[in-house]
């Protein structure tokens, strides 16, 4: 009901064949939408969101209620300025379903990403908000120069993870023709792309880079293949690696952004005409960028935290999420005709959170792991680091008399258990060194728990 | 007839054992006999030594994880076949052997075989049937 407005939401054009081979957009209008329409559609979206929400999440009604806002004072969009953040803590003391804004009979999926204590953060999409991420995929599909017939390598995870799922639905949306191969067996990933014609790679950037050093050992030549574009995401990335993997793989790799709480792959997407920042999709996603510490918002091409309203979501809507990803907002036309706002190239993480191989990590995530291992000590200090494009974790553990024993045997067997524990939980390769006590450095405050030796 | 060894963690870096060789010659302690087992990150050196609380006490200020084990010293004629005939009588009895190092006495006659058993008490009972010469801690950290 609340959505009857958007009468022009579920449309998708519907090209001939011969025109949807050159199509530039996939939703022309929403996409080339004149900023002043943009604003106003933002405007009533959020509106209707913030009433939902007020009405259906008692999360919400409480901290609206504490900053007192009523959802009939939200008169303009610097309102939303007024508004309270949602963060990810919040998410967790929702778990599972808590924050959701639809009753369970309407959920149709449910996705989740690791938390810092073993509980995952959960999303549920209703059968609208599945459409709506295939259509917001299908345009990032064809933002990254996607069209009809092209093959779609997908080496995304499926699973519970979004990136998989999210990629493949937006394909089919699209019409490409998607191959879900999801990540691993790298042999069995090149075979296909070979005899199979895959015309599109999306992974993370660091699989791209693992598999073209595998095809080179393979004796198989990119140049050789038909792969023109690399959709690359889920972790941090830089421009060196962007020319290296241009160079190595013989494509055109572009930057796509996204996060499970909000929808999952598709938020923004670098334009394959501009290839200079990333359109997020205003609307449906509303951005600003804050001060991390004094959550002031930041003007226009400012670095910062990138904070997300969703104003179409139906299941899990979220207000001022804080994706602590740090990025600026660039407003300036671009070349590829598309009106809506570029985040840069994130920069990093206003928290702890580690991404690594496309998985988040919290340390403290490690910790609680280790605590409940018997005898081991909390002190512990992860060392990530890319060797041959792949990201690697070690854990180095103290070893204090409580797990100490006078057998080599017993000491790797306790490693191995630590490397299982935290592959069975997390979802990470990891190498566990033992170390000896005081090794690791101790500081006051806040303890250095990670180095990041990854250049980027 | 049980002999006590001391078990310090080290890590695998240059500069480790010297440490330790320090620490106990700064606290006046004499190493009978050791032995060091590694792996690519760590090893574990044992020791032999003729004042153990000292040794552990000083080495413990230092940082050092240490512990206490119980081994079993066994003296065999220094000549051909003196640890194959140990092993045999270990093997028909089903004695494990975690680990083992050897050294010799003084006068040359003899050499001593440090065991650590998976079954102390057995392996005992075991070699002294056979005639073994097992020998008490005190004689091994005076020696």
């Amino acid at each position: 009901m609340l959505f009857r407005l958007d009468v022009h939401f579920s449309t998708y054009p519907v090209y001939q064949d011969q025109e949807a081979l050159l199509a530039t957009y996939f939703n022309e209008e929403f996409e080339t939408l004149p900023r002043i329409a943009l604003e106003a559609l933002q405007l009533k979206r959020l509106q209707a969101t913030v009433e939902t929400v007020y009405r259906n999440v008692p999360f919400y009604r409480s901290s609206l209620d504490k900053a007192g806002i009523t959802p009939a004072s939200v008169c303009t969009l610097a309102d939303l300025q007024r508004l309270p953040f949602t963060t990810k803590q919040d998410m967790r003391d929702s778990y599972p379903y808590a924050l959701f804004a639809a009753p369970m009979e309407e959920i149709v999926r449910i996705h989740a990403s690791s938390g810092t204590t073993g509980k995952p953060t959960v999303v549920g999409y209703t059968r609208k908000d599945i459409e709506n991420w295939a259509d917001l995929m299908a345009r990032t599909l064809v933002t990254a120069g996607a069209h009809k017939g092209d093959i779609i390598h997908n080496a995304y995870g499926y699973g519970l993870f979004t990136g998989g799922l999210g990629v493949h639905n937006g394909a089919e949306r699209l019409g490409a023709s998607v191959i879900p191969i999801s990540g691993g067996n790298t042999a069995r990933q090149l075979m296909i792309m070979q005899d199979f014609g895959s015309t599109i790679l999306t992974c993370t950037p660091s699989y791209s880079l693992f598999m073209a050093e595998e095809a080179l050992a393979a004796g198989v030549d990119f140049r050789k293949l038909k792969l023109r574009v690399g959709i690359f995401g889920a972790e941090p990335w830089s421009e060196a690696m962007r020319l290296e993997i241009e160079e190595k793989l013989n494509l055109t790799a572009l930057d796509i952004y996204g996060l499970s709480e909000i929808m999952g792959p598709g938020v923004a997407q670098e334009c394959f005409e501009g290839k200079s920042g990333l359109h997020i999709w205003e609307d449906h996603f509303i951005p600003e960028i804050i001060d991390p510490v004094t959550g002031e918002v930041l003007p226009a091409g400012e670095k910062g935290e990138l904070v997300i309203t969703t104003i179409t979501k139906q299941g899990i809507p979220l207000i001022r999420y804080r994706t602590r990803d740090i990025t600026s907002l660039n407003y300036e036309p671009c070349v590829c005709g598309r009106t809506h706002a570029r985040i840069s190239r994130l920069s990093g993480r206003s928290d702890d959170m580690l991404i690594i191989r496309g998985v988040n990590v919290f340390p403290s995530q490690i910790e609680s792991i280790l605590v409940g291992i018997e005898g081991v000590e909390p002190h512990y200090l992860l060392i990530v680091d890319r060797q041959e494009n792949l990201d690697t974790l070690e854990v180095q553990v103290e070893v204090d008399e409580r797990i100490f024993s006078d057998e080599i045997k017993v000491l790797q067997r306790l490693a191995r258990l630590i490397e299982k524990e935290i592959k069975d939980m997390l979802g990470v390769s990891c190498s566990v060194k033992l170390v000896e006590p005081k090794a690791i450095q101790r500081s006051e405050g806040k303890a250095k728990r990670v180095i990041d030796k990854r250049q980027l | 007839m049980k002999v006590e060894q001391i078990s310090i963690f080290i890590e695998n870096k240059s500069g480790r054992l010297a440490e330790v060789s320090s620490i106990l010659g700064d606290a006046g302690v004499n190493i009978r006999a050791l032995s060091l087992a590694d792996t690519s990150d760590f090893g574990i050196l044992r020791l032999i030594v003729n004042d153990r609380e000292k040794a552990i006490a000083a080495l413990k200020g230092r940082g050092f994880t240490v512990s206490k084990t119980e081994v079993v010293a066994v003296e065999v004629p220094d000549q051909p076949g003196g640890l194959a005939s140990i092993l045999h009588v270990l093997d028909a009895a089903a004695i494990n052997v975690e680990y083992m190092y050897a050294f010799v006495e003084r006068c040359g006659a003899n050499a001593v075989i440090i065991f650590r058993f998976d079954e102390t008490e057995k392996a005992i009972t075991t070699l002294q049937a056979k005639g073994f010469n097992i020998l008490d801690g005190q004689r091994l950290y005076g020696m």
